[in-house]
């Protein structure tokens, strides 16, 4: 690992501050993708700026209509929240997928997001259930905030500083795990929102998270798995590689969308 | 340099290190707590599993500057040189849950995480999905998951977390 400068920041503003200060600083919250990277000497950013002291950051709550995550809640504290359980089930169940214990202990929602891995779990959960994404600047749909492999709409000095997702009707989560890496192979995050169905996959766009529209479309006509029956998703723009074909691919996105279906449908 | 002040296995420390020391290098370089191993680049592997104010983390992933302020448990804290070992420990020894065991601390680190968030009586089933993040290249798992529920059901016998 290069060397760099760490800085610990007690706020928001003053982490902005020191990025917007420090040229090519990175800020660092459970460290569980960034220091890897930088082990690998992929990354080697001269200035760190950790948020983990930064108070009130990774607080859950319900405000209104909404489940409020704060950026640097851990996997593992949105897996066992009663809070999360009892308004987006899926959300705790797909938190409680990702990594293995330890990975679950550190890694936050606010760095998976800016991270934008392809095969990452809660990119699938955020585009689904039409979460925004709060900044020190702005609010971001899903749609404007990932745009495409490991890119956001981030600005270098711009942090995230909570989710908000809107109660789904009903929503499930279902991952085929890349066995060695635990990351998604193909998941799928189904949501029944109050005016329409949202269908989200990860681990298969060689663009990153993506809808499927035919799905969504027969959905919302009848929220069954049987309404799948018959709807190809097309393999072109998808994945091929030593863990799956595109074909593969796509024919584990249809299987695993009607499992969630079932799923939300309590018939797992 | 940055000045840190810790704690590890109950002692109070105080070092000045390089912002880009990891958790690990600092336990085993500085502090000589050499139980703590490396066994991969890929932050996959397990055998640097530590308790960071009692939760299962990799000290690998960890730099020691973000430990700072917090405690830290390694494999050694488990048990005082010449005192009985842990129930994990002895329920390793006993059941032949390792071989060469170079995995076999962050086995038993996280074995105790797990036994803290799960209970005492854990069914294989729940064993093998939290060992997911430990891999073993010698036993094939059976005499490590025999070894954690073992030693899962004599921590409840035991003064010792
Ligand atoms: C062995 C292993 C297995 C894993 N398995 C999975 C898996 O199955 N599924 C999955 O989804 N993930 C998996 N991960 C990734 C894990 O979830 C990471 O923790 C996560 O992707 C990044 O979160 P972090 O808090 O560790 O971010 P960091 O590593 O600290 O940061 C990652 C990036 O995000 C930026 N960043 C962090 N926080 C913010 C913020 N609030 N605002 C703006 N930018 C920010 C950083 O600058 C950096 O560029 C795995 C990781 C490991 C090591
Ligand atoms: S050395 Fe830490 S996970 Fe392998
Ligand atoms: S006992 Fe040798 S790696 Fe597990």
């Amino acid at each position: 690992m290069y060397e760099f400068k760490y800085h610990r920041p007690a706020t928001v503003r003053q982490a902005a501050n020191l990025l917007i200060k420090n040229e090519d600083a990175k800020v660092i919250a459970g460290g569980h993708t960034l220091l890897p990277v930088m082990k690998q000497r992929l990354a080697a950013p001269p200035h760190l700026v950790d948020l983990s002291h930064v108070e009130g950051l990774d607080g859950i709550e319900m405000k209104g209509r909404s489940l409020v995550i704060g950026a640097t809640a851990k996997h593992a504290d949105v897996a066992n929240s009663p809070i999360v359980g009892e308004a987006i089930p899926a959300l705790a169940e797909l938190a409680s997928l990702i990594g293995d214990p330890a990975v679950r202990h550190k890694g936050t929602i606010g760095g998976s997001l800016a991270n934008n891995d392809p095969t990452a779990d809660y990119p699938a959960a955020v585009m689904a259930l039409g979460a925004t994404i709060v900044t020190n600047k702005r609010k971001l749909k899903p749609e404007e905030f990932f745009q495409g492999l490991f890119t956001t709409a981030l600005e270098p000095d711009e942090i995230i500083v909570k989710v908000q997702f809107p109660l789904p009707k009903k929503a499930a989560y279902v991952k085929f795990r890349n066995q060695a890496s635990r990351y998604a192979l193909v998941g799928v995050f189904v949501a029944r929102r109050p005016s329409d169905v949202a269908v989200a996959v990860t681990g298969a766009g060689s663009e990153g998270v993506f809808r499927v529209t035919a799905f969504e479309e027969a959905l919302k006509a009848r929220f069954n798995a049987k309404s799948l029956d018959g709807i190809h998703v097309p393999h072109d723009g998808l994945n091929s590689d030593l863990h799956g074909s595109a074909e593969y691919r796509a024919h584990l996105i249809g299987v695993l969308a009607k499992r969630a279906v079932d799923a939300a449908n309590g018939k797992a | 340099m940055a000045k840190i002040s810790l704690i590890v296995n109950g002692n109070p420390v105080t070092a000045n290190v390089d912002p880009r020391t990891l958790l690990v290098q600092f336990l085993r370089e500085h502090l000589r707590l050499t139980g703590t191993h490396v066994g991969c680049d890929t932050s996959q592997c397990g055998a640097c599993v530590v308790h960071v104010d009692g939760k299962a983390v990799k000290s690998c992933t960890t730099l020691a500057v973000m430990a700072d302020g917090h405690e830290v448990t390694t494999i050694e804290g488990l048990a005082a040189d010449g005192a009985p070992l842990h129930p994990m420990q002895e329920a390793f020894r006993e059941n032949h849950g390792l071989q060469c065991g170079f995995c076999t601390p962050g086995m038993i680190m996280t074995a105790v995480d797990l036994v803290k968030r799960k209970g005492h009586d854990l069914s294989d089933a729940t064993i093998r999905e939290e060992l997911e993040g430990n891999l073993c290249r010698c036993t094939g798992y059976q005499n490590i998951v025999l070894s954690i529920a073992a030693g899962a059901k004599a921590m409840a016998n035991s003064d010792r977390a």
